[in-house]
């Protein structure tokens, strides 16, 4: 991406320009981690995309438009996550260095403390990156020369530049052995009896990810490489070694400093505050981080299909209270289309908003986005109803099959309308054996007429 | 992951020569195992190894060695392959063939002399080599048991099966492809995901999890797949287990008789004759499953593929391609009852009880079938949107990798676009991916790496093996109108 | 989704109304469940904060933690809710009936007569959402392993004595859970989701408020049901900004923590600082009055966030009963009680509580159950319910059709002849059904399997030979064979489930999964920290 903008320079430039329009005379919200995990959830949504690059704050657009995002955090689960964070990093991050040994394969207990370097965390995050950038180059080389030596960057800041802009990543910790670094999540989600909940180590592994990815580009500059170039060099090495022309996507970048493809979560063990230490493979996850931030650079496409004067400026007043006319807000967001799913509600502060334009619009994507894998073309409710019916002009595959099955449900509803009375409850099944064993919980006994299911899984 | 590149480094000798070696590798654990070694020999085996071939030879020299053995394999038309295969290749074997009362074995497997069938095993304990499904075994009690077995496609069979037949034999020979389809179940399994036992894994996982001291073997060469195709098939679903074709480019010949009529379907055609592959390409259109345009597209080609009488020429000789050598492929039932039916009508014969006929079924039905053409409709053709079940790499990895000689995918445009817009939102099991056995809890850093070649081809993501495939069909693509 | 349920959902967003999915109801309904609303705080992972319970609907149990990171109180609350909750699991253990049956003689092998007791009934917990089964499930994993101060060795926090017992109830009771038809535990909100079709997503169905506002009108909203009444539940706030109809749990709205939930634990908190300094002075009377205000504030303040959930689950408790009971559900009820009487046993024998992680065969043993009462299930409601078969037919698995002609044959290759009658019906339905398929009749006297022998989809034309159940005889028992106009539904999957193949003991598990469990793995001694 630095080559991307080295390149075009010129026109990166524009599209700033373009972007500070749609986003109006306030600062833009910036792109942290989360937020760039967040892209992956739903990246083909135009309006997500287009609002995002533009930094608009999408929750004060949909409360202008009498949606607001029902988001909020629990003080509770704040306070959670920073006593927990606090525990870890007490007494020297006595409780964090443990798991963090083990992983390294570090002599437990009195073995030498890592090399704590001050990241300069009150600054602003140009310096701050830059200050980390010095002590990751530092503690890579010190961790070359001695084997034992080991340093831990609490808080450091990565710069991974996005579309040609920077963004700027803090990750909880990174931690630097053997002349590679390893990223740390620290969450406060529980480990319990060797699981999480794998949605939250899902959007934990995302997270991870993008920092992996900026500590790649961090190796990269290092080592004075820009990253096309170096992936186009890994491709040779590659090419080299394998009848196989092109790379796979899970390779490993091999340069003094470079991030292992495995992050370690830091979560609390069990129901109490003892932390555990989890490997995860972050691979897949990298691979498709590199996919969307690779289509962040496809903004100019999106941003050409907008009128031109479009903006998302909420014109707020001196109070902060917005002023612009809700209907030219509205017209405005209207322009860029949604890809409206159930799942956005939960994801995306705009997801009330554009429910209720898909509700209005009569979209069958309404009812989620697997319903229209059924429907072929018949994008409405309208419409699939008017096939159910039969009564639809251009009757399609997709349409038969809807008049089939309203046929079946309305044969079904009047053979139950039907209905004598309750039938009858079958003759009882000869009285079933208990279980024998009292081992297994909730064992009930077999069914009573069975045979062997020699076939149940065969053919 | 150099410690694999240098295991297989294919470049430097000869195919031939590095499968031998392979395969003489396993026998030895297999028949004269090391003294302390893992009761367990586990061979990953790409499309079209010679998995087969391993499984008669093994069977050969363990009798040969005077031992009996026991062959556990997943589906009925399974058994009855091997038996046949078994019984062709092998004549000195005895071979019993244990069935289910209510399921009679296909004529193919009863029609040697040295294959004996019966619903009971006591009337099998004679035969050298007694052969049933996994279903089937499960059911077998008061016997010795035996002091060997195989266990066929065993990456296929869950870990609750193996769980229910490993009180059968002492020692296993498992083989099977890591890049097909995982079993499944149809409930929820969510407690027990990422623990090495979860009884809904592959046997594979759960056995190579508890026995560290196994190393996979692997078969490094496909003699299936053509020069055109194993690169590919290699790098989007074995990323880190990769192999060769067995042939070079040109070793594999196809050429039709007669001259394309000029429409794409032909052009196509020529197209997959010349290179190995060809995208057929329909207009971008949201469609139901069963897309009738794209299935007439299907069956007009397998139609045109029989009338240009092609002609294949490969190590094995010159033949013409017939019905039985064609399969097309594809992800639902009903898709391929529609494309049985378009054919029907169009006269090609798809009833193989009535003579050669091609072959028409879904990927879980394909698996570990050989054919000199295959025609696919490709599983996200004509969706609004890509799932789990769609993106599953082993579906895309059978259908892409039946063929020796050429395979044609029918779909409709926007498939590259239908990706882009994939959400990547799943949900991470801490320890499935890495699978971690217990007794190593916190042993990760130098050992994860090892640990996750093992389970090998599971691990390629959805997305990156379908972009990769359909990249290399986009250089083959003909457009339709 | 499928797409009979699509389409009901589509009716249902044109309608505003939610629509019916089932014809009959498929759950069992006890005549006494107990309700139970349970909340969670957000200070840590399934940390308890309250529980209103019971079976009278007017008349809730309010159980609370008025400091949930407070481990004693968190014990009381453990206690009270153990208290309440454990006579109504236990009271159903003592009315039982004697069922006879036979075990295998481990040394001879011999088939011996045994006699085991059943409970009549079984008890019935219903809660609002699958996110309340999860919470009691981590409730159970939290204090079955407990120490008590009866323990001989009770350590550091030793809990109340009928807690560890809860905790194996509420263990069993969300494992049970995981068995597809079981009734034991339900969420309302998969309940409602069985019997019918709104016009939203199955994401949004599950806030149960939105769900039933597609049945009737919620609470403080005077338009009509649907979509629009569904959004007032998931948004509408008052003038303090809290929500109208708060959601039904474990998770508390922020909004709520904040502005309701987090000052008044301050409060709490203040007033017992108070108390502690006030003992033995003369402001002691007072800062307890203070102390008790506090807790009346705080219980106040949560009936307020629970009692619309608990008036929404007995809403949905009378809408479910207004569907006639399906007649396989005493069957699967039946199981329900063996699964009941079972542990009832298991904990007075003083077996151990269920161990943190399945061993290899318990866990396959427990896929076997619920991959077999999966099949069960849902042949059961097929054959129970048209709506229920309609989806089957429409995924091509079964047909339904008018008989059209009756031949009679029989097969004469055995040493007497047997009837093989065959039939011809005509259908509209698309079976995936090939010549040579077995396929078996609904709703015949008794079980009757039938193979296809010709196929005229065009005319919509199948013709069966039906292979069994007509007696004995040469010709077939009156009534065992359908007439010429007589409705007939055959399915081309079993009617009947399989067994499930054996698994070895424990003790005996294979090489192959790493042998034995060892024994440590499922001790209670690790003690754990909890607050």
């Amino acid at each position: 991406m630095d080559a991307l903008l080295s390149q075009h320079g010129g026109r990166s430039e524009q599209l700033g320009r373009r972007l500070a329009e749609l986003r109006g005379p306030v600062a833009p919200r910036g792109l942290d981690a989360r937020a760039l995990a967040a892209l992956a959830a739903n990246p083909g949504c135009r309006r997500r995309a287009v609002l995002d690059a533009a930094g608009v704050d999408k929750g004060a657009v949909a409360a202008r438009l009498g949606r607001p995002a029902p988001f909020g955090r629990s003080p509770f689960a704040i306070a959670r996550g920073n006593i927990f964070e606090a525990r870890l990093k007490a007494d020297g991050c006595a409780a964090l260095l443990e798991p963090l040994r083990r992983h390294l394969g570090l002599p437990p207990g009195e073995g030498e403390p890592p090399a704590v370097p001050d990241l300069l965390t009150s600054a602003g995050p140009a310096v701050r990156a830059a200050r980390t950038a010095e002590a990751l180059a530092e503690a890579v080389e010190a961790s070359q020369a001695d084997p034992a030596r080991w340093t831990l960057l609490d808080h450091p800041m990565l710069r991974l530049s996005v579309a040609g802009a920077p963004a700027y990543l803090e990750p909880d910790a990174v931690l630097v052995h053997g002349g590679r670094c390893t990223v740390v999540e620290i969450k406060s989600f529980p480990v319990l009896d060797g699981s999480a909940d794998p949605a939250k180590v899902g959007a934990a592994a995302r997270q991870a990810a993008v920092y992996v990815l900026a500590l790649q580009q961090a190796a990269e500059a290092a080592a004075g490489r820009p990253t096309d170039q170096a992936d186009q060099a890994d491709q040779a090495d590659q090419a080299d070694q394998h009848p196989n022309p092109a790379p796979g996507p899970y390779q490993e970048q091999r340069l003094p400093g470079s991030p292992e493809l495995t992050v370690l979560l830091v979560c609390p063990r069990d129901f109490g505050q003892r932390p555990t230490a989890a490997a995860l493979d972050v691979r897949r996850e990298l691979a498709s981080t590199r996919r969307q931030l690779a289509r962040m650079t496809r903004i100019e496409e999106l941003l050409a299909a907008l009128a031109p004067g479009t903006s998302f400026d909420l014109a707020p007043d001196q109070a902060g209270e917005p002023t612009r006319p809700a209907e030219e807000l509205a017209e405005a967001v209207a322009s860029v289309p949604a890809a409206y799913g159930p799942e956005c509600l939960s994801a995306c502060e705009l997801g009330f908003l554009c429910r209720a334009q898909a509700r209005a619009a009569d979209a069958v994507t309404q009812l989620g986005r697997s319903v229209r894998a059924e429907f072929g073309e018949l994008t409405t409710v309208e419409a699939a109803l008017a096939a159910a019916a039969g009564t639809l002009e251009f009757a399609d595959e997709a349409a038969d099959r809807l008049h089939h099955a309203a046929r079946l449900r309305a044969e079904a509803l009047a053979e139950a309308r039907t209905r004598p009375e309750p039938a009858p409850t079958p003759a009882p099944a000869p009285a079933p054996a208990p279980a024998p064993d009292a081992g297994a919980a909730a064992t009930p006994p077999p069914p009573a007429p069975t045979r062997p299911a020699t076939q149940a899984a065969a053919g | 992951m150099t410690s694999t590149v240098s295991l297989l480094d294919p470049t430097t000798t000869d195919p031939g020569a590095a499968a031998d070696a392979a395969v003489a590798a396993i026998l030895d654990a297999t028949v004269r195992p090391a003294p302390g070694a893992p009761r367990g020999v586990v061979v990953d085996s790409p499309p079209g190894a010679g998995k087969s071939t391993l499984v008669v030879k093994a069977a050969q020299e363990l009798v040969g060695a005077g031992e009996r053995l026991m062959i556990v394999a997943q589906t009925n038309g399974q058994v009855d392959d091997l038996v046949d295969r078994l019984a062709s290749k092998a004549p000195e074997l005895t071979i019993g063939r244990l069935h289910s009362a209510d399921a009679r074995p296909a004529a193919e497997a009863l029609r040697h002399p040295n294959v004996l069938a019966g619903a009971k095993v006591g009337e099998l304990l004679g035969q050298s080599v007694v052969v049933s499904t996994a279903a089937k075994w499960q059911w077998v009690k008061e016997v010795e048991p035996w002091r060997h077995a195989i266990v066929d496609e065993a990456y296929q069979m869950r870990s609750d099966a193996l769980l229910a037949v490993a009180r059968l034999f002492e020692r296993a020979l498992f083989v099977g492809d890591p890049g097909q389809l995982d079993p499944f179940t149809v409930v929820g399994t969510e407690q027990w995901s990422g623990q090495s036992y979860d009884p809904s894994n592959s046997a594979v996982v759960t056995l190579l999890a508890h026995n560290p001291a196994i190393v996979p073997h692997r078969l490094p060469v496909s003699w299936r797949l053509p020069a055109s195709a194993a690169p590919l098939i290699s790098a989007a679903f074995y990323p880190y287990t990769p192999f060769r074709s067995g042939t070079g480019p040109g070793d594999r010949l196809l050429f039709p008789t007669l001259a394309p009529d000029g429409t794409p379907v032909d052009a196509a055609i020529d197209e997959a004759a010349e290179s190995g592959w060809a995208l057929l390409e329909l207009p971008a259109r949201h469609t139901v499953r069963t897309d009738p345009q794209a299935v007439a597209t299907v069956a007009e080609t397998v139609r045109r593929l029989l009338e240009r009488r092609l002609v294949a020429r490969s190590e094995q000789g010159r033949a013409p391609l017939t019905a039985d050598r064609i399969a097309v492929g594809t992800a639902h039932r009903d898709q391929a009852a529609a494309v049985r039916a378009a054919l029907a009508a169009a006269g090609v014969p798809v009833d193989g009880a009535a003579g050669p006929a091609v072959t028409v079924d879904t990927a879980n039905r394909l698996q570990g079938r050989e054919y000199d053409v295959t025609v696919v409709l490709h599983p996200l053709s004509g969706r609004p949107d890509a799932t789990a079940f769609h993106l599953e790499t082993g579906r895309l990895c059978v259908l892409a990798s039946r063929h020796r000689h050429a395979c044609i995918v029918v779909a409709r445009g926007g498939i590259a676009e239908l990706l882009d817009d994939h959400p990547a939102t799943d949900p991470v099991q801490l320890g499935a991916a890495v699978r971690i056995p217990p007794g190593w809890p916190e042993e990760v850093g130098t050992r994860l790496i090892p640990l996750l070649e093992r389970v090998g081809a599971q691990f390629p993501d959805g997305w990156e093996a379908n972009h990769r495939v359909l990249q290399e069909l986009a250089e083959h693509r003909v457009r339709f109108r | 989704m499928s797409l009979l349920t699509t389409l009901a959902r589509l009716q249902a967003v044109r309608s505003g109304h939610a629509e019916p999915l089932a014809t009959v109801r498929h759950r069992h309904l006890g005549e006494r469940p107990l309700v139970l609303v349970p909340l969670a705080t957000a200070v840590e992972d399934g940390a308890p904060l309250a529980v209103l319970l019971g079976t009278d609907r007017t008349a809730p149990a309010l159980h609370f933690v008025p400091q949930p990171l407070n481990r004693e109180r968190r014990f009381e609350f453990l206690a009270a809710l153990a208290d309440e909750l454990l006579p109504y699991l236990e009271s159903f253990g003592t009315e039982v009936e004697l069922v006879s049956g036979s075990e295998l003689d481990p040394q001879t092998g011999e088939k011996l007569p045994i006699t085991r007791e059943l409970c009549a009934d079984a008890p019935q917990l219903i809660v609002p959402n699958s996110g309340g089964v999860r919470h009691l499930a981590l409730l159970g994993r939290a204090t079955r392993f407990r120490r008590t101060a009866e323990d001989p060795d009770p350590g550091p926090y030793p809990a109340p004595p009928r807690v560890p017992l809860l905790g194996r109830w509420l263990t069993h009771l969300t494992e049970r859970a995981q068995v597809p038809g079981s009734s034991l535990l339900l969420p309302m909100t998969g309940l409602l989701a069985r019997h019918w079709a709104t016009g939203q997503s199955h994401l949004e169905d599950q806030q149960l408020g939105a769900q039933l506002a597609w049945h009737a009108p919620p609470a403080g909203w005077t338009g009509p049901t649907g979509a629009a009444a569904a959004e007032f539940v998931e948004t509408a706030r008052d003038e303090h900004g809290q929500l109208h109809h708060p959601p039904a749990g474990p998770a508390t709205d922020p909004r709520f923590d904040e502005k309701r939930l987090a000052p008044a634990i301050a409060r709490y908190d203040a007033a017992l600082t108070a108390l502690r300094h006030a003992e033995g002075t003369a402001a002691a009377a007072a800062a307890q009055q203070a102390l008790q205000r506090s807790v009346a504030a705080l219980r106040e303040r949560l009936l307020g966030v629970l009692l619309p959930t608990w008036h929404d689950v007995w809403q949905g408790l009378d809408l479910l009963r207004t569907l006639p009971p399906a007649p396989h559900v005493a069957e699967r009820w039946e199981s329900d009680r063996w699964s009941y009487t079972g542990h009832r046993d298991r904990v007075a024998a003083g077996e151990p509580p269920q161990p943190r992680l399945d061993d290899a065969v318990t866990a396959a043993r427990k896929l076997a159950l619920r991959e077999r009462e999966q099949v069960r299930l849902e042949v059961g409601e097929a054959l129970d319910d048209p709506l229920a078969m309609a989806e089957r037919r429409l995924a091509g698995e079964a047909f339904s059709g008018l008989v059209t002609e009756v031949v009679a044959a029989q097969d004469t290759s055995g040493k007497t002849a047997k009837p093989r009658p065959l039939l011809t019906v005509h259908t509209a339905d698309r079976p995936h059904a090939e010549p040579g398929r077995e396929v078996h009749r609904a709703g015949a006297p008794k079980s009757q399997k039938a193979e296809i022998t010709a196929v005229d989809a065009a005319a919509g034309l199948l013709t069966l030979r039906l292979l069994n159940g007509m007696g004995r005889g040469k010709e077939p028992e009156p009534g065992s064979v359908p007439a010429v106009g007589d409705r007939v539904t055959f399915t081309l999957f079993e009617l009947t489930p399989r067994q499930s193949a054996p698994l070895p003991e424990p003790d005996d598990t294979p090489w192959t999964h790493g042998g034995p469990p060892a024994a440590a793995q499922n001790s209670t001694a690790t003690s754990e920290e909890w607050a």
